[in-house]
């Protein structure tokens, strides 16, 4: 292991005299508490490193000394359910309430263990050698670029999760051991099979997701927003509601109280698909805002190595990560106490490939071992004053394909989620749509483009209005006005704290969007058939879809279906009016 | 070599505004406290803020004027600044660096805490679930505060937000009277002498004052001091809260002098700026003092922060009150238009938010229907607000009548919610919410359910 001896320190900045061979990102252990740091440039006979740790007390002279690995984490099946920092730590079950500093590694666990292969079979690398039982089931796989023949395997039974399960020879000759843990190293991808098409949508049971704006899995979404906008609440309700079998949630640089959230709701909570806890499902990633800037830097690529390490194992993960306005800002915190040229806003030039870099590691595979899995990214952005033209925004724009964007005005009035149906969009619509077509609405395409063209009447509209007023509007307009109202508060409106209304499964979004499309159909043929606006505006029938979300709960999806005939009696009766008056 | 407590002589090479470099000629390590004493014999609070191999540089947190190279003593101490908290401290006035300024004795330490907290562990947390009453219904009706949260009032130059801020401080009580031991920790950053005085009396008058304790920075003071005034008031706080069980309230007054502070003292460092001069860890700082309110799991007190800052030309995008949006939970925002109009409070209702509400309201914490309630007059209010606009245009005469209804609806909203004269209980707040929204068509309450709408607005024509 090589040496060096720090010569100046500032900030989470230190450089040091080495003696010895460095390498580029290897992971370095710092003074006598063993902070965990990261090389991040070599000069001749020096390190410049960052300190994921708090520096206080750091002396010149201090050793630092090199692992001889990059930054890596261990991977293994305590992670489902747990609580982690950013380098992938255990924050819960610790005495102290105040974070210390220094090496403390996982401690580690025992779990049941199943083979899955026998001695003499040959093992492929990403192939499973074995199993953990339970309610939710994790295999353990020959982890990427080990692979031979296996020479023992250990029979059913517990076992820690760092004991030698298995040993193989591989091609060279080496013998390899393998256990239910393996580390990785987080700034490398980990490789997969083959890349695939976005296909299926990720279900998130948010309406105005869905049905306009829908993510496919191994998709890329962008959710930026100003302050009190309803990020965090939207990525919580997703990290709940989503039908991923993994949701990996990191907390980069956000408040400690929305973990204390987070783990408050969660284990109440139940997966309305499978029935068991949400926790079960969830790795909860946390590096709060008052935690060392540095590790905001690393805790993002924790984060997607392990939403990785859950998909090779052919599991659909979604990955929630807010915020990563938080990250950039620690790039450039560190790039500033390093002296490198600015670029916009103070921000590195690098900025925009280390975005891509990350966002790029979401994808739906094939993996190594020949399954189907997928990472599914979603990023809030803070852009500073809700002002989307700031470099990060800007950036993160490039390399997602869906763009959820928050609208100040729409969180004021608490209409939430408050995503603007105008500026937001879906690049996955297309792909998405043949799924839905086939999952209870076969006209889903045009039904989702009918609410977006009506939604955009409406602003124009609007315009019109405020300066002519509503009145004076033609007859069709004010019925356009009408139907855009109830789109928004049948549809777009949900709210994360409704028990009825928190999620909404496809069957029961299809069946509310078919009813509110008909309604508008309905209401357009009537209005030029001659009818009043004001009439069609009075309908009952209005007030109840209106209310849609709250009153037709998962438990009524045919009451939702048998609105489509009282809208037809209603419509019925005002043509019978109409004629009556001709 | 290890020391706890060294002094050294004639090492000071340069003096540059806040910094010192000194030759190094022991190991101190990163952050260290120190003293700098000058000829006057004035103790200067500093801390190390670089350190190599041949120099190290203190950042000197008070003013240096009057310092020398060769005459310079220099009090190192091997631990970063803490301070000696203990009982007897309610009732007392500090300076930025937590001396006794009112005559008194100084108090009697039963532990020394470092001033800049500790990294909070997040699964340590307790969510912070306890409503209080503030007598405000613009906060307990529409933005409720709930024990352990940091929510910031966001305020301008010439707004009542003081007034305010210390009738939350003399009001602030658990919903059903029931309460533990309650504390107000009041922490003045840069204010001018007259502020602290009347808070100081108005604490007197209503017999708070031996629960408050004050740590006071005034505008004359030395700016980098306006640093760890704060941090030693959040120090006293947490003392209280975590170690003696206390409800301390943190009123922080003013964050702009701080953040103003933090530039200056970033400038001189060199360092690169980021938005509008201000150093780009700005959210990182502020984040490491409003992150130490909070609940603890297992500890009995709890910490909640109220801190006032005034928006730099009333700019909401600004980046003090921008930075501090996200990571407060929610924010208090004051209108100059409402204060111009008589209206007291201030509250600009829409642009405020209370991120904690939804733990701390509800059926089991306040009333089943008050989240309902408060929905539904956030969503006609804003009605009322874009059918003004309108109005501005071409005249209420042009509007729908269902519009002319919401028009309406604002000034009774303005004027019957908003202004307040005396301290209101939630329930009347309540109660005055249910009876403004009779004058709606209950067709356009669509946030409420149809059974809140029969049973608390039944007798409305529809």
């Amino acid at each position: 292991m090589s040496k060096a001896f720090i010569r100046w320190a500032s900030g989470p900045v230190i450089r040091a005299r080495t003696e010895g061979v460095f390498h580029s990102y290897e992971a370095l252990s710092v003074g006598e508490a063993g902070l965990l740091g990261e090389v991040i440039q070599l000069n001749a006979d020096e390190i410049v490193a960052q300190v994921y740790e708090d520096t206080t007390g750091l002396r010149p002279g201090d050793p630092v000394i090199g692992t001889g690995s990059p930054l890596s984490v261990r991977l293994g099946p305590d992670l489902l359910g747990g609580i982690f920092d950013g380098l992938l730590r255990p924050l819960s079950g610790l005495a102290d309430f105040r974070l210390s500093t220094g090496a403390s590694e996982r401690p580690g666990r025992r779990f049941h263990f199943k083979p899955l292969v026998e001695k003499g079979c040959v093992l492929a690398a990403g192939q499973a050698f074995g199993q953990v039982p339970g309610a939710r089931a994790q295999s353990c796989q020959a982890p990427p670029g080990i692979a031979g023949k296996i020479l023992s395997i250990v029979g059913a039974g517990e076992y820690a999760d760092d004991e030698t399960l298995c040993e193989l020879e591989d091609a060279s000759g080496q013998r390899q051991a393998l256990a239910m843990t393996h580390t990785w190293p987080v700034r490398m991808p980990r490789p997969c099979g083959q890349r695939l098409p976005p296909s299926a949508p990720m279900i998130t049971g948010q309406r105005v997701l869905d049905t306009l704006f829908p993510v496919a899995r191994g998709g890329r979404a962008a959710l930026p927003g100003g302050f009190g906008t309803g990020k965090t609440i939207l990525q919580e309700a997703l990290a709940k509601w989503c039908d991923a079998d993994v949701i990996v949630y990191v907390g980069c640089g956000e408040r400690g109280n929305e973990m204390a959230e987070v783990l408050d709701e969660f284990p109440g909570l139940e997966d309305p698909r499978t029935g068991r806890p949400l926790m079960e499902r969830a790795v909860i990633i946390a590096n709060t805002s008052n935690m060392p800037v540095a590790a905001r830097e690393a805790s993002i690529y924790t984060a997607i190595t392990v939403a990785e390490y859950f998909r090779d194992q052919g599991q659909h993960v979604a990955l929630m990560a807010d915020s990563t306005s938080r990250w950039a800002e620690a790039l450039r915190e560190v790039s500033g106490r390093l002296g490198e040229l600015p670029g916009e806003a103070g921000y590195p030039a690098y900025l925009s490939a280390r975005l891509a870099g990350f966002y790029e590691r979401a994808a739906r595979v094939k993996t190594l071992g020949g399954e189907e899995g997928s990472v599914t990214v979603i990023g809030a952005v803070s852009p500073p004053a809700g002002d989307f033209s700031e470099p990060v925004t800007l950036h993160t724009k490039r390399f997602v394909r869906c763009f959820w964007a928050l609208d100040p005005e729409r969180a004021r009035a608490r209409f939430y989620p408050a995503i603007h149906p105008l500026t937001s969009y879906s690049e996955d619509a297309g792909r998405v749509a043949p799924w839905w077509q086939a999952h209870g609405n076969s006209e889903w395409a045009r039904h989702r483009e009918r609410l977006l063209t009506l939604l955009e009447q409406q602003a124009k509209l609007e315009r019109m209005a405020r300066i002519v007023g509503k009145d004076a509007l033609p007859a069709a307009q004010q019925v356009a006005l009408t139907c855009a109202e109830l789109v928004n508060e049948a549809l777009l409106r949900q709210s994360s704290f409704s028990e009825v209304d928190r999620y909404c499964s496809p069957e029961r979004q299809a069946a509310m969007l078919r009813v509110v499309v008909h309604f508008i159909d309905r209401a357009q043929q009537a209005v030029d058939d001659g009818t009043e606006p004001g009439r069609i505006a009075a309908l009952p029938v209005l007030a109840t879809l209106a209310r849609l979300g709250e009153e037709f709960g998962e438990d009524r999806i045919e009451a939702i279906k048998a609105l489509w005939n009282e809208i037809d009696t209603a419509f019925y009766g005002l043509v019978e009016a109409t004629d009556d008056v001709h | 070599m290890t020391f706890t407590e060294l002094s050294i002589t004639g090492a000071a090479r340069r003096l540059e505004g806040p910094l010192l470099f000194l030759e190094r000629t022991i190991r101190v390590g990163l952050n260290s406290a120190v003293e700098v004493l000058g000829p006057d014999g004035v103790a200067r609070v500093g801390r190390v803020a670089l350190v190599d191999e041949e120099r190290m540089v203190i950042e000197v947190l008070e003013s240096t004027s009057g310092l020398g190279l060769g005459d310079t003593r220099v009090r190192v101490r091997n631990a970063p600044l803490t301070f000696g908290v203990g009982p007897g401290m309610l009732g007392r006035i500090f300076n930025s660096i937590g001396l006794p300024v009112d005559g008194g004795p100084p108090i009697p330490a039963s532990e020394f805490l470092p001033v800049s907290g500790w990294s909070i562990n997040p699964a340590a947390r307790a969510l912070p679930r306890d409503f209080i009453e503030t007598g405000i219904s613009t906060i307990d009706l529409m933005n409720s505060l709930v024990r352990g949260q940091k929510l910031p009032l966001f305020s301008g130059g010439g707004l009542p937000h003081d007034r305010m801020a210390t009738e939350i401080a003399q009001r602030a009580r658990l919903l059903g009277g029931e309460d533990g031991g309650f504390a107000v920790v009041f922490v003045g950053i840069g204010v001018s002498h007259d502020t602290a005085a009347a808070f100081r009396e108005a604490m007197e008058a209503s017999g708070a004052i031996s629960r408050t304790v004050m740590f006071l920075n005034r505008a004359d003071e030395p700016s980098a001091q306006r640093l760890l005034t704060p941090r030693y008031a959040l120090t006293a706080a947490e003392y209280l809260a975590f170690t003696t069980g206390l409800h301390v309230l943190v009123v922080m007054t003013d964050m702009t002098n701080y953040c103003e502070a933090l530039r200056e003292v970033s400038a001189s460092h060199g360092e690169v700026p980021s938005r509008k001069g201000y150093p780009g860890y700005m959210y990182s700082d502020l984040a490491s003092i409003y992150e130490r309110a909070g609940c603890i799991r297992g500890l009995p007190g709890t910490l909640t922060q109220l801190p006032i800052l005034t928006m730099p030309a009333d700019d909401i995008g600004h980046p003090i009150p921008d930075l501090t949006g996200y990571i407060t939970e929610g924010q208090i925002v004051l209108d100059r238009e409402l204060d111009r109009r008589g209206i007291y409070p201030p509250v600009r209702v829409l642009p405020s938010l209370s991120r904690l509400m939804s733990s701390g309201t509800g059926k089991g914490y306040t009333h089943e229907d008050h989240p309902g309630l408060a929905n539904q007059l956030f969503a006609a209010y804003a009605r009322a607000t874009r059918v003004r606009v309108l109005a501005s245009v071409m005249g209420a005469e042009g509007l729908t009548d269902v519009d002319r209804q919401f028009l309406e609806f604002g000034d009774l909203f303005e004027n019957g919610i908003v202004a307040q004269e005396a301290d209101r209980t939630l329930e009347d707040s309540m109660r005055l919410g249910w009876k403004l929204l009779h004058s709606l068509p209950a067709a356009e309450l669509t946030r409420l359910s149809r059974a809140q709408v029969e049973r608390y607005l039944g007798d409305t024509d529809g």
